[in-house]
């Protein structure tokens, strides 16, 4: 395989130059490269493999091993516009090839249709800008699949009954139930719910030379050991490198898009490891960077030509993030779970994908897992109940009875798009590199605010019905952390209203398209990764027609 | 006690010396983590060494925190002092007495235990919530973090040290049938 693996110089200039090796990025650079194109990524982080993946909680998160790091990449937060933004980590993404994938939990739902159409199906809600997707269900459902069965998804196909049609089953069983995914599907159907085996990124049988999962139990956040989760890295990076076309280029941070006087992107500029600056040309190229340095990279390649930023005649980049809104019920019962052991989820249910807005005044919906996310340490600063003295015999006590014997009800939910709800510039602070640190502008509307406290309420019900000894939720206030960057340069058939067409090609420049959570129109309902590979398989097709047809750079 | 002592004599035995810490600011570190996670039945901070995870953590990535450290320890022991005159440190206080003073220093410092959405470390801030946070990070860390040795920390939360597991993991799963659809009839949908 290394004997394939090919490198180009920064002044060749290659067919596509993708910025990021995340969910989308990867699957862009293994589509592209496969078609016989000359692909070059950049990503900013370095070039991790299954054997520096760690179990060391602290090099993980409190190092920021696989994600990006608060002291070198700072980032503010305001709630709205009018205030000044104070520096506080405000987002977490993947900096490793794989981006966040790498680390993700792997919960892998499809989106449904009224996904796609639910401005249409609702009207209009004042205070938010909610429009419908120029595509449909039905565009994507072929891509679904193929995510499936080319990165590894377990499920099992017609177990939920609110599961939209797909033309396959999954191309491998459910992971094994957990103490948690036991508890739950038998509470939750007292209560008329139809759980089912939760649809995971994570390989239950061996494939493609890759491990099944061994239940290690360092997932979420981690990196996967053995090879079993369904990363970007575990998957189509390493299909592109076997093309032989794709090079995979670590620790280089873009700083800019460069275009020339017509308006077309030539290449761009970036950072390497010891900060040197170099150019990379390109034919055209694929921002993949996710949704909130997607934007900013906009933004920092402001010119003359483009003085709001590239690609923002529209005024729309960086605006409607769509975090998902998220609660999280604790329950502790009297025998041993060991939920600790495994991947994270393994039931959840759908029953609340579509509110009853009539009804309850609720817009958007979700969906309820249960899990044990937890590694020892942050069960212990973070997962212990409410009042539990904080040192001494009884906590320890605590950690001592808690520890095996704790699950958590995790509510995902829609996110409704807000304009003011938005990634910038921030005007004072910068990065290590000197370049204008994310600012993060976001508050929960309040029909969010509703609709999350609507789901915890279920989630105490459940654990209630499940005969927990203890039970409590995370208190519920608006979001000043995002992890599901979404929204922030939408996709729309008018340029007036959104940034990419519906081939993702930005309406502005003809050889610059984007895809990844920025894409979204819609959150969905609280997994959207499954979504981004979608979109980027998609994207993949459209892209090469259009080059194919001589219809990209000049 | 004894296994306080023991595991002294143990130290001594492995010539396991200090990087960052004085050997007397060691010995305060190391009564403040005891009290935070004593030993019992069940083995405690003492046992895991975490006074040596946290003097190594003083040298790394926690080097920023030495100030906090050298301070705080003052007034742990100026505390001391006052609150039980004749006592001149924290180690030599009785337990009973060490968690007086913690009481009373704790009431405005340790963090609240609860529930945080991701798996970060809490905002630093006084001394004493730092020295909680790394307290049970030495307990409870993947030993190849330089804490929780002998896994001692794992057994006390009953996590097995095992890299792979199988199915049944707990007792709510060991009778599960298999997933089964619901009769129709019920399905509404």
């Amino acid at each position: 395989m290394s004997q394939t693996k090919v490198s180009y110089k920064p002044s060749d200039e290659v067919d596509f130059l993708i910025v990021g090796s995340g969910a989308a990025g990867g699957v862009l650079a293994k589509e592209l490269s496969t078609n016989g194109f000359r692909v070059v990524v950049l990503e900013q982080g370095p070039y991790l493999t299954e054997a520096d993946f760690i179990h060391d909680e602290l090099k993980v998160f409190g190092q920021h091993l696989l994600t990006n790091n608060p002291k070198v990449q700072p980032t503010t937060f305001r709630q709205t516009p009018q205030e000044k933004a104070r520096v506080q980590q405000s987002v977490m993404y993947g900096r490793c090839v794989g981006g966040s994938s790498v680390h993700f939990t792997a919960n892998f739902w499809r989106f449904h249709e009224i996904d796609f159409v639910e401005r249409s199906k609702v009207g209009e809600i004042p205070g938010t800008g909610l429009v419908d997707w120029p595509i449909r269900y039905a565009d994507l459902e072929p891509y679904y699949t193929k995510v499936e069965w080319e990165i590894g998804v377990s499920g099992l196909a017609g177990a939920s009954p609110f599961d939209p049609p797909r033309s396959k089953p999954y191309p491998m069983p459910p992971l094994p139930v957990k103490g948690s995914g036991v508890i739950f599907e038998r509470a939750a159907r007292k209560l008329g719910y139809h759980p089912f085996p939760a649809p995971m990124a994570i390989l239950s049988q061996p494939r493609a030379g890759r491990s099944a999962c061994v239940n290690c139990g360092f997932c979420l956040g981690f990196g996967c050991e053995v090879g079993a989760k369904s990363t970007a890295l575990s998957s189509v990076i390493r299909m592109a490198e076997k093309t032989g076309r794709c090079e995979i280029r670590p620790n280089c941070y873009v700083r800019k898009i460069v275009t020339d006087k017509n308006g077309r992107a030539t290449g761009v500029l970036y950072f390497d490891a010891k900060k040197n600056q170099h150019l990379q040309r390109a034919k055209a190229v694929v921002v993949c960077a996710n949704g909130a340095e997607t934007p900013r990279l906009l933004l920092l390649s402001a010119s003359n030509q483009f003085p709001n930023g590239l690609a923002n005649s529209s005024g729309l980049v960086g605006k409607y993030l769509m975090p998902n809104c998220a609660a999280i019920a604790y329950g502790v019962f009297d025998e041993p779970l060991n939920d600790y052991k495994g991947f994270a989820v393994s039931r959840v249910f759908h029953d609340f994908y579509e509110m009853d807005t009539q009804k309850l005044g609720i817009y958007g919906g979700g969906g309820l897992d249960a899990r044990f996310d937890l590694t020892p340490i942050g069960f212990a600063t973070g997962a212990l109940p409410p009042g539990t003295p904080r040192w001494g015999k009884d906590f320890k006590k605590a950690l001592n009875r808690n520890f095996t014997r704790t699950m958590q009800i995790f509510c995902h939910g829609s996110s409704l798009p807000v304009e003011s709800n938005s990634f910038s510039l921030d005007p004072d602070v910068k990065d290590a590199w000197g370049l204008p640190a994310l600012r993060m502008t976001y508050q929960d509307s309040p029909n969010d605010l509703k609709l999350v406290t609507w789901m915890k309420d279920r989630a105490m019900e459940i654990l209630d019905a499940a005969g927990a000894k203890d039970k409590w939720h995370q208190p519920i206030s608006s979001q000043q952390f995002a992890v599901h960057l979404l929204g922030t340069c939408r996709m729309g058939a008018d340029a007036k209203s959104s940034v990419i067409n519906p081939d993702h090609r930005t309406h502005d420049v003809p050889n610059l398209f984007l895809c990844d959570g920025s894409s979204l129109v819609t959150s969905g309902r609280g997994q959207p990764t499954m979504t981004i590979q979608a979109l980027a398989y998609r994207a993949a097709d459209r892209i090469t027609a259009l080059a194919k047809q001589g219809n990209l750079p000049g | 006690m004894v296994a306080a002592a023991q595991h002294a004599h143990q130290a001594a035995a492995s010539k396991q010396s200090f990087e960052v810490l004085t050997p007397e600011q060691a010995k305060e570190v190391a009564a403040i983590a005891a009290r935070i996670i004593p030993t019992d039945e069940l083995p405690g901070a003492t046992e895991a060494g975490v006074v040596y995870f946290i003097d190594r953590a003083l040298k790394t990535f926690a080097s920023d925190v030495l100030p906090q450290y050298q301070s705080g320890l003052v007034d742990v022991h100026r505390a001391t002092e006052q609150m039980f005159p004749g006592v001149n440190s924290f180690s030599a206080a009785t337990p009973e007495q060490q968690d007086k003073v913690l009481t009373e220093l704790s009431a405005t410092q340790f963090p609240q235990t609860g529930s945080r959405r991701r798996n970060q470390a809490p905002a630093a801030s006084g001394f004493l919530q730092t020295i909680w946070y790394h307290t049970v990070c030495g307990f409870l860390i993947d030993p190849e973090g330089g804490g929780n040795r002998d896994f001692v920390g794992w057994k006390v939360i009953g996590r097995d040290p095992a890299h792979s597991f199988s199915p049944p993991f707990g007792y709510y799963d060991k009778d599960y049938p298999g997933w089964q659809p619901l009769p129709a009839e019920t399905d509404k949908k």
